[in-house]
């Protein structure tokens, strides 16, 4: 077989599974007079930073008010105590610190 | 994601700049491309409240506008019409790739990242037929489903991708069904966690000296070709199979990791252990064939032998150089098996395992205040789970098992040319039939 020779090879990727597009939340027309939920996912000092972002609101939005809510679990286990809270009290969701 | 689309909570995600391209491609395999997210420096673990503050107060560390505008605009600024209702759309991956020169074919491998960036076989029809003539399973039927990380989507693959891959690794058709089983398992040797995570493959049963596997001198590498080229199908099939395993999308590993490139694949030396194999540990019998993958190799202590005096103190030393997360392996050549026979007395491994258990311990202070303690057993603790929940109980001086029991094993491998012996830092994740997969 010569070097200009053409081969047939086989794809060697997997087969992904279909995308269903979602349709996000709408957004808030404001924060004021809201509850947003800042949620820990307890990853890398996560909590650290949000009570700094608390603080943030604290001083810049005093009209907003914020609940830092640390998940039940670890990040990899759903958490729909936490989610229906939030649903129940609050207006968003500010969710960190993921990688 | 979950908060946002199932539960309808206006959300914003907050993650560190090295993760912008895979969380944009996570978000987007999930439907929600328009996911609004905000970025700031990584990283975030070590930093003190004042440094984590000025993150809060400093620009977003991908847009460069202040990270609390990025926020708060995407908890209030609408979506644009593109951002709008739910559809559903195909993605197909072609069986064939365009004909081309070997020369150009390996080139395309190479940029596609399809390889492990050593020269691969170039996977052609005859090879793949080749391959799937060692089992009985038809080519398009589906084997398993696999997945980098928890959070991404599983992509499906069939027998002949399997045998794609298998081809490319260098194998020869009588190792294939020790390939199917390995991918049968779902579990991905290419796992994307910045922790530079490995596999490890233990085949137990007949099948290893059907197949001339080493379990002997040398048996963990590089001296075996089944060995070579089992080990390195499974981390190919992994990455292509799963959708991909590249650096800053699909592979986030800090440091990468050498045990990758063969994933530790080797056979059990159970014609000189002193132990029933691990195999049947596992519920088979010994004439079954079968393979055992285990997860999160890292770590790697090791000695040699154990001597009369202080054995006790010396493993105990080496399992306090271990993360307390990644729960404790040993991989023992013949020799020192025996010397925990003699030494020990552990006439059956569930008595080794047992002393293992209880000498594996450190202060519950030290134990907690590990990162990745704090990351995913804390929580655990918190929540009420046995037997963490008990451990959190402890004074901060008590001593406290390290491991859970369950998690801790032993696998004996080796030529006997010396009693070296490791613990690997490895998680067991499931045993599955070879004989299957003829």
């Amino acid at each position: 077989m010569g070097a200009h020779d053409t081969r047939t090879v086989l794809n060697p990727v997997g087969f992904p599974p279909k995308i269903t597009r979602k349709a996000l939340a709408p957004r808030l027309d404001t924060l004021h007079g809201k509850t947003v939920y800042l949620v820990d996912c307890r990853f890398d000092d996560s909590d650290v930073f949000l009570e700094q972002m608390q603080a943030w609101f604290a001083e810049h939005m005093p009209a907003v008010k914020t609940v830092v809510k640390p998940i039940s679990s670890v990040y990899l286990n759903d958490d729909p105590a936490t989610w229906e809270e939030i649903r129940a009290r609050g207006h968003a969701a500010i969710v960190g610190v993921g990688h | 994601m979950t908060i946002e689309a199932r539960y309808g909570v206006p959300t914003v995600a907050l993650h560190t700049d090295k993760f912008d391209r895979v969380v944009r491609a996570v978000a987007a395999q999930n439907g929600m491309p328009g996911l609004r997210q905000a970025f700031v420096p990584q990283p975030v673990m070590g930093k003190t409240a004042a440094e984590l503050r000025a993150y809060v107060d400093g620009p977003d560390a991908i847009t460069k506008r202040p990270v609390m505008q990025e926020v708060i605009e995407g908890l209030t600024r609408p979506f644009a019409d593109d951002d709008g209702p739910a559809v559903e759309f195909d993605r197909s991956t072609p069986r064939l790739v365009a004909p081309d020169t070997e020369e150009n074919l390996h080139r395309l491998f190479l940029d596609n990242d399809w390889t492990d960036k050593l020269p691969i076989v170039l996977p052609t029809e005859e090879r793949v037929a080749a391959m799937l003539a060692a089992t009985r399973r038809k080519p398009d039927e589906v084997v398993g489903r696999m997945r980098p990380t928890h959070f991404r989507e599983a992509w499906e693959y069939t027998v002949e991708k399997v045998a794609v891959n298998a081809v490319m690794a260098g194998a020869v058709p009588a190792y294939f069904p020790v390939i199917l089983a390995l991918a049968a398992t779902g579990v991905s040797a290419r796992g994307s966690s910045s922790s530079s995570l490995a596999t490890m493959a233990v085949v137990n049963g007949p099948v290893r000296h059907e197949i001339g596997m080493n379990v002997g001198t040398g048996a963990l590498g590089p001296h075996n070709h089944a060995n070579a080229t089992i080990g390195r199908a499974y981390g190919l099939l992994s990455q292509n199979l799963q959708g991909g395993s590249t650096p800053g999308i699909t592979y986030m590993g800090s440091m990468g990791n050498n045990y990758a490139y063969n994933s530790v694949t080797f056979g059990e030396n159970e014609e000189r252990s002193p132990w029933e194999p691990f195999h049947v540990q596992h519920g088979f019998r010994p004439g079954d064939s079968a393979v055992s993958v285990f997860t999160g190799c890292r770590s790697t202590a090791f000695t040699l032998g154990l001597r009369e005096k202080h054995w006790r103190e010396h493993v105990r030393n080496m399992f306090r150089g271990m993360d307390p997360h990644t729960p404790p392996t040993l991989l023992l050549d013949p020799i020192t098996a025996r010397q925990f026979v003699d030494r020990g007395g552990f006439l059956k491994k569930d008595a080794l395992i047992d002393w293992l258990y209880d000498n594996a311990r450190m202060p519950a202070g030290e134990y907690w205040d590990y990162q990745l303690v704090q990351n995913y057993i804390y929580p655990r603790a918190t929540f009420g789970e046995e037997p963490w929940a008990s451990k959190l109980k402890a004074a901060p001086d008590e001593p406290i098992p390290m491991f859970r029991r369950e998690d801790i094993h032993v696998v004996v491998v080796g030529g006997e040319t010396n009693g070296y012996w490791r613990i690997m830092g490895c998680a067991y994740q499931k045993t599955l039939p070879v004989d299957a997969w003829r």
